[in-house]
């Protein structure tokens, strides 16, 4: 159901033309993390239960979950 | 799943009011932002914008952070005590790149991380008070990546390390990415590995104050906080942590994304995470408190733990001065936790290299099934902690960023590419509160 909805939805994008992505290419734009958040994402690692899912990481490599 | 659905729905819905949309509008660029971009010499004859290079150092970052934080819910003294703790964090990153003329683009990315924290509860290692309060880690990390930029596929592998005292880490992973013909959207896999050690350092009352065996004229006498050895000949070695036993922590997560442009102004990223641990998942320095007992006993949790985050992020550039970051997050856990985490950031480009960026980001969980409070577990529980990070709460975090990228470089200096502060400001209904303050510098 859901990969039926994701291909319904993803099958309705428009085609951008790489002239058209120079708002898509500002800097802050990207879909990743910010630099400066590395550390944030670290404290709350150890201060919440939940992580993951957000390109940092899942448990593992520090005494946190 | 629910809510899985509801988020792909929306997703959908998302896609299809922007090809309405854009049938009247931004088919051509109105008042184009700035680009940062140089041009170089570039494959005119794929279009990909490939130009072989020879070795050379394409970026270095360097953030560091200051952290502090207060509260009233130790895990060390069993969820009471204080939780000050400071915290510096240094890092570094260089990356490499070069490029051949198959199209195949090189990088090598080499990290170094360096932390010292001091933390008030973890003196209550021993009762009295007197453990030692601060420590050090260090991380090293190291990436390569290949990339076919004709092909739009990239492959790499990476490795990790962590050292403190009462941690060893080391991580392996295998990362994979693929655009699709359109080069409007990508596909990307990602299988990480991480062998943990904890060292078993137990709460000083928990464990035989003192044990003397000798061997051949040697004497080892182990203490809580290590062994001194009495050679033959009289001389005193101390080590304050060989011998001390430790146990394994595995962490493997398999994770997926896939992220779309689905408009001249709009892109998203839809990211899910399976994640298995095994091992030692608690620390053995968390005490528990029985009911109608004053005894303190190690916490103890299962062995093995499943995760399953499933994140959404969406960017909108509105105008030609803001832009929309958002961030959504669904959790779930084998040990009973839900979780939801929504974020939202809203970059005001001031100029074209200065902007200002509010943040808020609100976080909620439920209990895990092993959690309560100080005095409320009993010895009839087969599992047990008293770690508010396990216990039910919401947080909020909000703060502001800047952001500088003038194109001839930070304060003049053209080395310096982009400069980045941030500070954040975090509240826990559990009473934790907490600061950060980051800077960040890219140098190319």
């Amino acid at each position: 159901m859901g990969c039926l909805l994701a291909a319904t939805g993803l099958s309705s994008c428009v085609h951008v033309k790489e002239y058209q992505k120079n708002r898509i290419n500002d800097a802050e734009m990207v879909l990743n993390n910010r630099k400066v958040e590395k550390n944030e994402l670290n404290f709350e690692s150890y201060r919440e239960a939940a992580s993951g899912a957000n390109a940092g990481k899942t448990g593992g490599g520090c005494g946190c979950n | 799943m629910k809510k899985v659905y509801l988020s792909v729905i929306g997703f959908a819905l998302m896609c299809r009011l922007n090809v309405h949309a854009q049938a009247s509008q931004d088919t051509l660029p109105r008042n184009p932002s700035v680009s940062l971009y140089t041009p170089v010499e570039k494959d005119t004859t794929h279009n990909t914008g490939y130009s072989p290079r020879a070795l050379h150092i394409d970026e270095i970052n360097l953030v560091s952070s200051y952290y502090w934080q207060n509260g009233d819910h130790s895990p060390v003294t069993g969820g009471i005590g204080t939780e000050k703790v400071t915290d510096i964090s240094n890092g570094i990153d260089l990356k490499l790149v070069w490029g051949d003329p198959n199209y195949k683009k090189n990088s090598l990315t080499m990290g170094f991380g360096y932390d010292h924290h001091t933390s008030a509860s973890q003196a209550y290692i021993n009762l009295s008070g007197a453990s030692r309060k601060g420590g050090d880690r260090i991380y090293p990390s190291l990436d390569w990546t290949t990339e076919n930029v004709k092909k739009g596929s990239s492959f790499g592998i990476g490795a990790y390390y962590s050292g403190e005292y009462n941690y060893k880490s080391t991580g392996l992973d295998l990362h994979f990415s693929q655009k699709t013909a359109d080069k409007n959207g990508e596909f990307s896999a990602k299988l990480q590995a991480y062998f943990d050690q904890v060292t078993l350092i137990y709460p000083a009352e928990l464990i035989p104050n003192t044990t003397t065996t000798s061997t051949g004229g040697t004497t080892v006498i182990t203490t809580a906080s290590g062994t001194q050895t009495v050679l033959s000949n009289g001389q005193v070695v101390e080590n304050h942590h060989k011998n001390i036993p430790s146990s394994a922590r595995n962490t493997y997560t398999a994770s997926l994304g896939y992220s779309q442009i689905i408009s001249p102004r709009l892109q998203v990223m839809f990211m899910v995470d399976g994640v298995a641990q095994n091992g030692y998942l608690g620390l053995p320095f968390h005490r528990v408190y029985f009911a109608d007992s004053s005894k303190a006993v190690v916490e103890k949790l299962p062995s093995s733990r499943y995760k399953l985050p499933v994140g959404l992020r969406a960017n909108y550039f509105l105008g030609d001065n803001v832009i929309i970051r958002t961030y959504y997050r669904y959790y779930i856990d084998s040990w009973g936790i839900k979780s939801n985490t929504a974020g939202l950031e809203i970059p005001l480009k001031v100029t074209p290299f200065f902007s200002i960026s509010p943040f808020y980001r609100y976080y909620d969980q439920s209990a895990a099934k092993y959690f309560a409070a100080y005095g409320v577990h009993t010895p009839a529980d087969e599992y047990y902690t008293s770690n508010y990070a396990y216990s039910q709460f919401q947080s909020h975090f909000m703060g502001v960023g800047i952001r500088l990228a003038p194109p001839k470089g930070v304060f003049g200096w053209q080395n310096l590419h982009d400069l980045e502060l941030r500070y954040g400001h975090y509240t826990q209904t559990t009473d934790l509160v907490s600061s950060v303050v980051s800077l960040s510098l890219g140098f190319k």
